[in-house]
Order: structure tokens, then sequence, then C-alpha cells
């Protein structure tokens, strides 16, 4: 308990702290009260990063889900060859470093020397600039999912493996084929690892920083100082030594995650008992 | 990948981190609260040469953080005159993330080092939270004829302080393929209008290949054509009163010029030290680069499969009449203010970078390019000609170019915000082909919001 108060609540009180300061390169430090937050509700830039990264979630996430889900499903099976040769090759991504994944996304994006521009010019086809405005927002949702499908068919598969054998054997005596049992007795006992993952996802996206932040380098046209929210609180800090404000914008993101997180467990546990 | 191999080059790769402008970790620079502390070093009164005398003989050990590789070697030379005292290298970083941790030492009130390494343009952001210990009561106004001019009006407060010694140094100049020149019978430009015109016949004949490429990240190379230019964006007067003029008539010259050029799609504006960008000097599709002194010994570590159609030349200039250029790069040793041993690590300071062996060194091991005067002038390092420049004596003329550099030029002491506004403003118009100029305003008057919420007076351009 006092590792806990220690550990944890420390640090998040000391930033409380701090977000009811303003400290200017000139006059020193002032206390101003709730004005960071004030400023920070109003900020547009604030809002857009949050808005964007809204955007990140909803086209990203589902379609992760889906494939980790397709995925587990299949290596449960039992008719996939090469079973664990598969299921480790879905996770690897998972294990390498979200920076060098980016890197090598990056990469392959190249407009000009990229792999994916170089066979679009070989075999004239059109290939879409990846790193533009209209595709980034696509372009990094794939490096995530890239990184995190693994991850989250891991968590799944193991939720899996969890059910009795008897149920199956019960459903087969019944004459359930497997699209049924897949139906019926799995999804259902996939419900509470899927809300792990959904909850995950959830932070995972309104915290989106490593990709963006590293895609800046080559996009620095495209994805600017507050693409996301957290890049946003990021450069407020370190960028404009506005630690102060800074804290008040990320204090309000852990909020926004906090009610976005009650609302997706709140909607789940009201369709499982409606 | 590209990217690792210019990681080692780490003294390049510092000059362009300046415009990563973010980059760095380190939650402790939330220690906010208590800045400017432990600056009880006394300024005012000037140390006697007993003073120093007594303290290079008092056994002590000194911090130095840098991020320049072997530094060791140049130490060593150190260590040798001066028995009793011992550094102790640590690297923090590069760039960015170097300053980040050096500032959040400062405010913690322990654990920053004697001396640091620091980039000429960072040195006001450290001078404004009075974080520098002034070092010409320790003997360093002696060392003035030593250096080059400008690099002494970069470390020279308005009172005469001077708050680092110069290390190395990077003049802008110009590279260019010579074969490909040749090839469309194009002469090396001598004026940024020949410049132009040789864009636009370049392009013309060959859809593939642009005259330059300007990065549209990087902020550093804006702020030495600007240096070039003769602008004066940004001047200090007082601790509270900043000026900022990133947007006046000269500003508003380059906007129009660089920013024509890309609409007209006749040069480049991709990201610079990306790989696409590597591949493309590699590949010959920019046929200049316009770059600093220190940009020969980089390309032909990173271009290594054109070597020997490379060329040196000056920047085009504005007034040919009138040859000028600006400054993209170096850096210096700065002693921090809370030091405890301030005469021992003034004294370190002065000799790494002023004692004729160690600066020599510097060049040759480090290949850094110079800022004294008598190396930039001696026949080993000036008569130096390079096979990958056919022959050139590239630093020769990257030493006359030096010349050239005015000693005016000013940094903002928010230059990290400077440095971002720029990337959303004005790289980005050159990016996306916009209005360069009205992006000029957008810039100046971010900055002025900026510098008016920290509390700075704002002079009226």
């Amino acid at each position: 308990m006092v590792l806990f108060l220690l550990m944890f609540l420390t640090p998040l009180g000391y930033a409380a702290y701090l977000s009811l300061f303003q400290e200017r390169l000139i006059g020193g430090t002032a206390f101003v009260g709730l004005d960071n937050y004030v400023t920070a509700l109003k900020d547009p830039l604030l809002r857009e990063g949050v808005v964007r990264v809204g955007a990140f979630f909803v086209i990203q996430v589902p379609l992760m889900l889906l494939m980790a889900l397709l995925f587990a499903l299949a290596l449960d099976s039992g008719l996939l060859r090469l079973a664990r040769v598969i299921r480790l090759g879905i996770f690897v991504p998972y294990a390498v470093p979200s920076v060098v994944a980016t890197l090598m996304w990056g990469y392959l994006y190249g407009p000009d020397f990229g792999p994916f521009a170089q066979l679009g010019e070989k075999f004239d086809l059109p290939v879409p600039h990846f790193l533009s405005d209209g595709w980034m927002l696509s372009s990094l949702a794939n490096v995530v999912t890239w990184e995190f499908v693994g991850y989250n068919m891991i968590i799944l598969y193991a939720a899996l493996r969890t059910v009795p054998q008897e149920l199956y054997e019960a459903a087969a005596m019944d004459g359930a084929g497997p699209w049924r049992i897949a139906w019926s007795i799995k999804l259902p006992a996939l419900r509470p690892a899927l809300l792990l993952t959904l909850l995950f996802s959830v932070i995972g996206s309104f915290q989106l920083f490593n990709e963006p932040k590293l895609l800046q380098d080559i996009a620095p046209d495209v994805i600017d100082s507050s693409y996301t929210a957290n890049l946003y609180a990021y450069s407020l800090a370190f960028t404009g030594q506005q630690v102060n404000y800074a804290a008040a914008v990320s204090f309000l993101l852990g909020l926004v995650i906090v009610i976005f997180s009650y609302v997706v467990l709140f909607t789940a546990n009201r369709r499982r008992t409606s | 990948m590209n990217r690792a191999s210019f990681t080692p080059n780490t003294s390049q790769m510092s000059r362009r981190l300046f415009l990563t402008a973010a980059g760095a970790v380190s939650l402790g620079a939330a220690l906010t609260g208590c800045g400017g502390s432990g600056g009880s070093a006394s300024t005012a009164k000037s140390v006697t040469p007993a003073d120093i005398d007594k303290a290079m003989k008092t056994p002590t050990e000194l911090t130095f953080w840098t991020w320049v590789p072997d530094i060791e070697q140049e130490i060593a030379l150190f260590e040798k005159k001066y028995p009793a005292i011992k550094v102790k290298v640590v690297n923090a970083g590069q760039g960015v993330e170097h300053y980040t941790k050096l500032r959040t030492a400062i405010k913690a009130g322990k654990g920053a080092p004697d001396v640091a390494q620091m980039e000429y343009q960072a040195i006001p952001t450290f001078t404004i939270t009075d974080s520098l210990l002034d070092l010409s009561p320790y003997g360093a106004s002696e060392l003035k004829d030593t250096f080059v001019d400008w690099t002494w009006g970069q470390v020279s407060g308005p009172k005469g302080e001077i708050w680092a010694i110069p290390q190395d140094t990077g003049p802008m100049g110009m590279l260019y393929r010579a074969d490909i020149f040749d090839k469309h019978g194009i002469e090396p430009p001598k004026t940024w209008d020949d410049f132009a015109a040789a864009a636009r016949k370049l392009h013309k004949a060959d859809p593939d290949v642009y005259l330059t490429n300007l990065a549209a990240n990087e902020a550093a190379a804006w702020h030495g054509l600007l240096w070039q230019a003769g602008a004066k964006p940004y001047a200090t007067s007082g601790k509270g009163n900043v000026s900022i003029n990133v947007n006046d008539a000269i500003s508003k010259k380059l906007a129009a010029y660089w920013g024509g050029l890309a609409q007209e799609g006749v040069i480049g504006v991709e990201p610079d030290f990306t790989d696409a960008w590597f591949s493309a000097l590699n590949k010959g599709k920019y046929a200049t680069w316009i770059t600093a002194a220190w940009g020969p010994v980089f390309l032909s570590g990173s271009a290594k499969s054109t070597a020997g159609k490379w060329r040196a030349a000056p920047l085009p200039q504005w007034d040919a009449a009138k040859p000028s250029s600006g400054n993209w790069g170096g850096s210096t040793s700065a002693v921090i203010k809370a030091t405890e041993n301030p005469i021992a690590a003034a004294v370190f300071a002065q000799f790494l970078n002023s004692d004729p062996e160690s600066a020599k060194l510097f060049s040759t091991k480090q290949s850094f390019f110079p800022a004294t005067k008598p190396l930039l002038t001696d026949p080993s390092f000036a008569g130096d000609a390079s096979a990958f420049y056919g022959g050139q004596k590239v630093n020769q003329l990257f030493a006359e170019i030096g010349e050239t550099v005015s000693t005016e030029f000013q940094w903002p002491p928010f230059l990290d915000q400077a440095v971002t506004d720029w990337t959303e403003t004005v790289g980005t118009s050159l990016a996306r082909k916009k209005d360069t100029v009205a992006a000029l305003d957008a810039w100046q008057t971010r900055l002025t919001t900026y510098a008016k919420k920290q509390g700075f007076s704002v002079q009226a351009p």
C-alpha cells in the first residue's frame, strides 16, 4: 500500500500540483488555479488532437481486433498446418520495438525509393502516397495493427485454450458444426478477453505517440507538433518549456481516456444483461 | 538502413538535431519552480594568475557532458598538462536530448556537469536562465584573436561576457555535381539569380533531376540563408526584451525566392537526413547540396558511390560584389554557472578548444571544421586535397568562406519554439507549394504570441 502511494500517487499528485501553476521564462512562477485547464478546454489544437486519435481508434481498433480474433479462432480450430510457426510469425512483430517497426514502415512508405513506390513504377501501377495528409492516419493504423495483432491474438488464443474440452464434445453430440461451435461457444467464452483487448486499445489509441513522432521526421508537413494529443503535451513541455500547461493537457487527456474506457465497459456490460 | 550509417557521425547529427526540435525525454524536466539555483560563483571579481595556478594544482574532478565521439584523446592532452585535474566524460545524448537533461539538472540544483557541449544557437536559451558562467574573468578575453570573428560574436554577451569557447563551425557553401553541370552546360552559379535560372534549365532538360533540395524540415539551413542575406530575425536587449523580425523585407525576399522555386517545381523540398534523401544524393536526383563546412566530409561518407563527381563552391550571392555567407552547425564548450570548480572548468574549456594541439586533433580525428584562425591557415589543414572532390582543396575554400560570415547574427532565447513554428509555417508552405511569404507572417505571429506568453516584452519590428 505504501509502495502504491509512493510509486503511483506521488507522481500523479505532483503533476496535478504542477498543473495549477504557470512558470514563464521571464517573471518566474505564479499560482494560476485552474487557468491552465480553462485554456486547454478552449485549445483548438488539443481538441483536434483528441478528435484525430478518436478517428484513429474507430478505423484501426475494430480491424485489428477482428484480425486477431480470426487468427485466434483459426489457430484454435486445430485445422491449420504449421500452427506453431504461424502463431509465432504473427506474434513476432510485437517483439519488434515500436521505434524500429515505425522506422521500417517509414522506409517502406517512401514516395521515391520505397519498395512499394518502386514496384508501382515497375509495373506501372498507381501507388498511393502513404505519407500524405489523406493517407497518414491509415498508414499509422497499418503500422500499429502490424505491431499489435499478434499481441491481441495471443490474449484471445489463451482465453480459448481455457474453454473446457467437454463443452465442445457436448456441442458435437448435439450436432453442432465447427461454425456453430465458434459462434455459440467460443465467442461467448471470449467476451472478457475481448473486452480486455478493447480497453488496452482505447488507451493505446488515445496515447498514440511513438509512431507519429518518428514519421514526423519524414513527413514534417503532415504531422505537426499537435498531431496527436500526447504529442502535443510532449511538445508543450519540451519544445515550448510550458511544463505546467503540458501537465494540465495530460490530465485532461487522462480524463478523456477514463471516460471513454468507462463508456466501452458500460456498453459491453449492458449488452450482456439485456 | 541508412539511418544507422550516420549515427556514429555524431557531430553532423547534432547539427541537424537542432532542427528536430523535440527529441528528448526525461520527465524530470517537470521539476520546475527553482530556476537558476546555485548561481553562487562570482562573476564580477577577476581571478588572479595565482588563483588559477593554485586551482590547477588542486586535485579536482570535472564532469563534462558531450556527445563528441573519442573526445578522450583531446582530454588526455589536458590531463597531461594539468595532472591534478581529472575529467569525467558523460554522454547525455545529443542535441535536444542533451539540452533537456541539462536544463533539468540545472533546475534541480544538482547533477549538472561542470562543462557542457553547446551549439551556438543553444547558448541564449541557457543565458536567459542565467545558467552559464561568464568566462571573461578567467582569461577567456585574451583568446578573442585566436578565434574566427563571427564565432566570437556568437559566444559574446552584450556586456562583454564570454559564455562559451568555440569548438567547431559550419560556414555555408555549395557542393555540386560537376558531371551533371557539365552534361547540361551549367556553370556553378555565382548569384542567386543565376542559380534560379540554372534550376529551371536543369529540370527542363532532365525532369528527374533537380538543381537542389531545400529541406522543408531544415530550419537550421533557413537560418543560415537568412544569415547570409543579412537578416536580423532576433535581437535580445536586456533580459526581458526581445525583438522578433522573421518577416522583414530581407526574409520576404528569401521566402519569395525559395517559395517561388518550390511552386515552380524546379527544386526538391523533401526532408533531409532521411533514407529517401540519402538515396536521392547517391542516385543523382539533386545536382547540389547547399550545406556547411562539415558537409564535405559527411557527404563523402554517405554518398560513396558518387566519389570524384562532386566539387565545392561558395554559396550563390545576393550581391556578387559583397560575398557573404551564414553558418549552419558547429558547437562550443560552456561552463555551467553552478560549478564548484569554476577555475578548473574555465581553464579546461579554453584549453580544449584553443590549445593548438588539441584543436588540430579535433580537425583530424573528429573531422571538425576548425574555429581557430591559426589552424584554418595551417597548410596541413588548408592544403588537404580530397579525392572525393576531384582533388579540390575544399578546406581552404570553406576557410575563405568563413571570413565572409557576418558577426552580427543572433539567436532567440526560445530557439526550439522558433524551429517548431518555422517547420509548421514556412517549412509546410514549401512542402505544399503554398505562399511562403504569407507563411512568414504566420511564423512571426506565432513567435510573438509565444514570447509574450513567456513574459517577454516584444518590440514591434
